[in-house]
């Protein structure tokens, strides 16, 4: 039996997939599927739920891998919009570079974005891990509650605004930072924690050269005393 | 591409396609009217017994093309007064525009959108959000002469900007918001301003969600707004330069894996010169 299947979306539809990869799988030994033909269209691999390999050849369009447990998923081109958005577990990996809100709310695993990143990249991310290889938009980790940002080039305006407890590792340049983002002092446990985003993500880099951005914690609590004007 | 974004916005769609341009003396009127079994031979033949010159004509369903050396003024003005019924599209040297109700597709094929020649066309697909859907308020929007506007958002302020340009004694056609920032930048490039310095003024004046495309005889131009809330995505290649809302609609494209793909960062201006 075939370890390897090959679905091709020039035609299969989404849909048909996409049960596959949630319903066609089990007891059947295949253990990577490559998917040709991606062409831009939504919503490719998400959903999934599965220890396996899913390989998308090309550049596929928004949602791809969304709500993503336990597979690893390659895109060998760009993606749209939400990539690996609600990431649960496993990994997701991008070649190329990656639209608006990458990783936004993920929970948990890895989304690694080899090339660069649009805005909003990591929004509300919840726990999980990004490594972005080139550059993020503006307002990214926007809101983040938990997990780590590492970008291994610059950050666009507005990084970090409303941060929780995510934190953000950035190698170049800052160009501003939101409401309440701040940077502080890397600690070793930071380098430790750069490191090691950086082998998972197989990509190189000296975490020494990166700077720590965090929550400075201020919004945290309504303060009645400082004028407001809505 | 407009078959393709049509999942986009299937309520109505419309093209903008800059021909080859027509001597100084010339000018390429497109008309429409609501009517679909309207009457174009009377009008064609009221038409030439009134400005008594050689025009040309072109019908295609409820869609006309009338190419004559009449001035602007003098063709609106009879337009007007014979035949109010007809809504003039778009006017200029190179200009031609088709828009209708319905599913782009369809629309497609009605206008025979595949057989048009052009150095440069301007399409949209439309999911209507803040104003009525009809042929009217369907994109692209024109304003002046050789000069057109596609937007995909929402602009928040587009009644104050109408006020203030209808001051000026620009008049309106509909309600629709990007017609308003379609008359706001054509106002401007009327005034003097290179669309760069055009396009600065908007980015300040003209609140709100916005990927707009704009096309005069010789240039493309795409900008996002601040927060780039709205996608857009470019391929370049040596041959074409293609925009779309998505890399779906450009997929399919001659060459497109060796294309230069990217995605145009929020309030900057790219422009393409024919």
């Amino acid at each position: 039996m075939d370890r390897v299947k090959q679905l091709d979306l020039a035609s299969l539809s989404v849909r048909e997939v996409n049960q596959f990869l949630h319903h066609g799988l089990a007891g059947s030994g295949i253990e990577q599927i490559d998917i040709v033909n991606p062409d831009g269209v939504h919503s490719i691999a998400a959903g999934l739920d599965g220890d396996f390999d899913v390989d998308i050849r090309g550049h596929a369009g928004y949602y791809i891998a969304g709500m993503n447990k336990r597979a690893r998923v390659t895109i060998h081109g760009n993606v749209g919009w939400s990539v690996a958005e609600n990431i649960m577990s496993g990994s997701v990996r991008v070649k190329g570079h990656a639209s608006e809100c990458a990783g936004a709310s993920g929970h948990g695993g890895l989304v690694v974005i080899e090339g660069d990143a649009s805005s909003r990249c990591g929004i509300s991310m919840k726990g999980c891990d990004i490594v972005v290889g080139g550059s993020v938009g503006h307002f990214s980790a926007f809101m983040g509650q938990a997990g780590t940002l590492v970008v291994c080039g610059d950050a666009g305006p507005h990084l970090g605004d409303s941060l929780y407890e995510a934190t953000i590792y950035v190698r170049g340049d800052i160009q501003s930072f939101g409401a309440d983002a701040q940077q502080e002092d890397m600690q070793a446990e930071d380098g430790d924690t750069v490191s090691r985003l950086l082998a998972v993500a197989a990509i190189d880099g000296d975490p020494n050269q990166f700077k720590r951005v965090a929550s400075a914690r201020r919004l945290y609590h309504w303060n009645a005393a400082v004028p407001q004007e809505y | 591409m407009i078959d393709c974004m049509g999942t986009r916005g299937s309520d109505s769609a419309g093209l903008a396609v800059f021909h080859e341009p027509l001597d100084a003396a010339h000018r390429r009127f497109s008309l429409y009217v609501s009517d679909r079994h309207y009457d174009w031979q009377t009008f064609r033949d009221d038409f030439v017994l009134a400005a008594d010159n050689d025009s040309e004509f072109h019908t295609v369903h409820n869609h006309a093309t009338v190419i004559c050396d009449l001035d602007v003024a003098s063709f609106k003005s009879w337009l007007s007064g014979s035949r109010p019924e007809v809504r003039l599209l778009s006017v200029g040297r190179s200009i031609g525009v088709y828009k209708d109700e319905g599913h782009p597709r369809d629309i497609a094929q009605r206008f025979g959108f595949a057989d048009l020649k052009g150095t440069h066309a301007v399409g949209h697909t439309r999911m209507a959000t803040e104003s009525a859907v009809s042929p009217a308020h369907a994109h692209p929007f024109t304003a002046g002469e050789d000069f057109c506007l596609v937007h995909n958002g929402s602009l928040s302020n587009p009644h104050s900007v109408r006020r203030k340009l209808e001051k000026k004694g620009i008049t309106f056609e509909t309600d629709n918001d990007a017609e308003a920032g379609c008359r706001f930048l054509e106002w401007r490039l009327s005034e003097g301003d290179s669309l760069d310095s055009a396009l600065e003024m908007a980015f300040r004046e003209l609140d709100g969600f916005y990927t707009f495309l704009m096309a005069t005889a010789d240039t493309l131009v795409l900008v996002r707004d601040g927060f780039a809330c709205k996608p857009a995505v470019v391929a370049e290649t040596d041959a074409y330069v293609a925009v779309g809302s998505e890399f779906r609609s450009l997929a399919h494209l001659p060459a497109i894996e060796d294309a230069n793909v990217f995605e145009p960062a929020p309030e900057q201006i790219y422009s393409w010169t024919v």
